[in-house]
């Protein structure tokens, strides 16, 4: 494939930072990030009002949101885990590390498994009723045989985090294959091509809008099956720590767990976002122009 | 006995000749036989630009797809330059890059760039490298008028732009046969007559056989060597008209005389058929 030169050469499109300050001067002027505060602010008044300010019954034993967040910026905290402890930066790096892992083996199977069962009929009749039959058990249900299955502490861990995310990853690959316009085929055939080129041009390519639904819908299934996973660890990692303060009844620790992990699942999802736009530059112009 | 006939088509230089004789073709959708084509016979010439009209929905895609081998037929033979390309013994035909499809929704690859589109051809068949087949595929771009866009991706532009490109998708090939299903279906009238002058041009330079399915008479009349109009499901030829306008043709010859006699001559069997076909009011077969 050619790299895209700029047809026009007298209309240079900004570059670099010029550019990220461009896109980032033209969102502010649009109600997005401002609507996006506003969210965030009403959903945190309504869980102050809830826990602190009005204290209502059931709600006054939570956690609130004051509570939290002078926890969290502490630089000595009172259960141990703030921004500022060692033991909380640890949690995150071994909880990313594995959704790393785990995520990466979830793809690096699920895509190719999605294809082969997309583009063979016999293949797909192989393995559909497994696949159809294994997803729908929940990851909890899986730990005691993980444990069995696997030695070590690592490993039992990577295997459920990866086994809902390949699930989800195979099953959009194969809707992905499913998708692509029967004409794509027919005109590629008639231009000379043969199966290998068929699965090379049509396949792969006419898929990966479906893959990266699936991947960021995977990269986040995979941080909520790690609370499961990491149950099994009994060392490190957000879930670990989010299970660890709720049998030690320090309920202030675990919802900063929570809200970490679910931050994290955000940027990560982010990054599955990016990196499909970056490889469908096709699909994203096609968009803009439609206005989207 | 083929390869002197291959000899033959080659010094008079018009390949492509096409013969249809006796293709029926049944689909079984849900276990009710519909008869889509019914002993349908058309022998087209070599460098002929023949043009299929008939109701929607009457079998001409049918016909098209049995040439381009997407589906079979049930009985008959179809020929190409003297060789069979499906009969009893093989009913469907092989696809390959001698006949070309230019699909009614498009079909360049929406992952691809035009320029890349176009050299698609030649390099999967391994018959350029591609820097080769990206430098031919800009100059017959170029050629077809579109030098500013070769780089934008087929959903950047305009329809007209995209149906263009696919044309020439087909012609690097240097095809036999350039087979056309309702390609300016959708198009406004006007973006349709700029579509149609670059396609006679084009059919001009090359003089490759052109099989065109439509169901706009004057499109037809228009374009064609000849104007071959089909009943309604299942497909027979009807009428066969002889466009004996001369070539090169440009917008002028839609408003003479010559060419609203042969409109009158066949309106009333095309609007016979039409009529048919509405009262029948089934949906089109694939």
């Amino acid at each position: 494939m050619t790299k895209n030169k700029s047809p026009d050469a007298s209309i240079k499109a900004p570059t670099g930072i010029a550019m990220t300050l461009y896109t980032v001067k033209k969102s502010l002027l649009t109600p997005t990030p401002y609507l996006m505060f506003f969210g965030v602010a009403l959903w945190l008044f309504t869980y102050w009002a809830l826990c602190e300010g009005w204290k209502l019954p059931r709600f006054n034993k939570l956690p609130g949101p004051v509570e939290v967040l002078s926890e969290w910026m502490s630089r000595d905290p009172d259960w141990g885990i703030s921004m500022f402890s060692e033991d909380y930066h640890n949690h995150i790096i071994v909880s990313c590390k594995r959704i790393a892992i785990s995520f990466s083996i979830a793809t690096g199977i699920g895509v190719p498994l999605g294809l082969f069962m997309g583009w063979s009929k016999k293949f797909r009749d192989y393995s559909f009723p497994i696949l159809e039959t294994l997803r729908p058990i929940p990851i909890l249900a899986w730990v005691p045989l993980a444990i069995l299955m696997f030695s070590g502490l690592e490993t039992p861990v990577i295997f459920l985090a990866t086994l809902a995310s390949l699930f989800v990853t195979t099953l959009n690959t194969l809707l992905g294959v499913d998708s692509i316009d029967e004409s794509y085929f027919r005109a590629a055939k008639c231009l000379g091509a043969k199966s290998s080129d068929l699965f090379r041009h049509v396949v792969i390519p006419g898929s990966l809008p479906f893959v990266f639904t699936g991947l960021q819908i995977s990269v986040g299934v995979a941080w909520f099956s790690l609370v499961a996973a990491e149950m099994v660890s009994g060392e490190f990692g957000l879930g670990y720590m989010i299970v660890d303060s709720y049998m030690n009844i320090t309920y202030v620790s675990m919802v900063i767990g929570m809200l970490t992990l679910g931050f994290a699942g955000w940027v990560t999802s982010a990054m599955v976002r990016w990196a499909g736009n970056r490889m469908m530059q096709w699909r994203v112009r096609a968009l803009a122009l439609e206005g989207r | 006995m083929h390869w002197k006939e291959d000899k033959l088509v080659d010094k008079i230089g018009k390949k492509g000749a096409i013969s249809i004789r006796n293709v029926t073709k049944i689909y079984d959708p849900e276990g009710v036989n519909v008869m889509a084509v019914d002993d349908c016979s058309l022998e087209i010439a070599g460098g002929e630009v023949c043009m299929i009209v008939g109701p929607s929905g009457c079998g001409k895609t049918t016909l098209l797809n049995a040439i381009a081998g997407f589906h079979s037929i049930t009985t008959g033979e179809i020929y190409l330059d003297g060789e069979l390309l499906c009969g009893p013994s093989k009913p469907i035909a092989e696809q390959g890059a001698d006949r070309i499809v230019v699909f009614q929704h498009g079909a360049l690859f929406p992952w691809k760039t035009l320029i890349e589109n176009v050299a698609y051809g030649p390099i999967v068949q391994r018959n350029l490298t591609k820097s080769e087949a990206l430098d031919k595929a800009g100059q017959m771009l170029s050629e077809a008028g579109i030098s500013d866009t070769i780089h934008k991706y087929p959903g950047e532009v305009s329809s007209g732009v995209a149906r263009r490109a696919e044309i020439v998708r087909a012609l690097i090939n240097d095809p036999k046969v350039l087979l056309l299903d309702e390609p300016y279906r959708a198009m406004d009238a006007l973006t349709k007559s700029i579509m149609h002058e670059s396609l006679l041009e084009v059919y001009d330079k090359t003089r490759v056989t052109i099989f065109f399915i439509t169901h706009d008479l004057e499109e037809a009349i228009f374009l064609g060597d000849r104007v071959v109009v089909m009943t309604t499901r299942p497909a027979k030829t009807k009428v066969i008209l002889d466009v004996k306008i001369p070539r090169p043709r440009d917008y002028q010859v839609l408003s003479s005389e010559q060419f609203r006699l042969l409109v009158t001559e066949v309106k009333g069997a095309v609007h016979e058929e039409a009529i048919k076909a509405f009262e029948a009011g089934e949906r089109e077969l694939a």
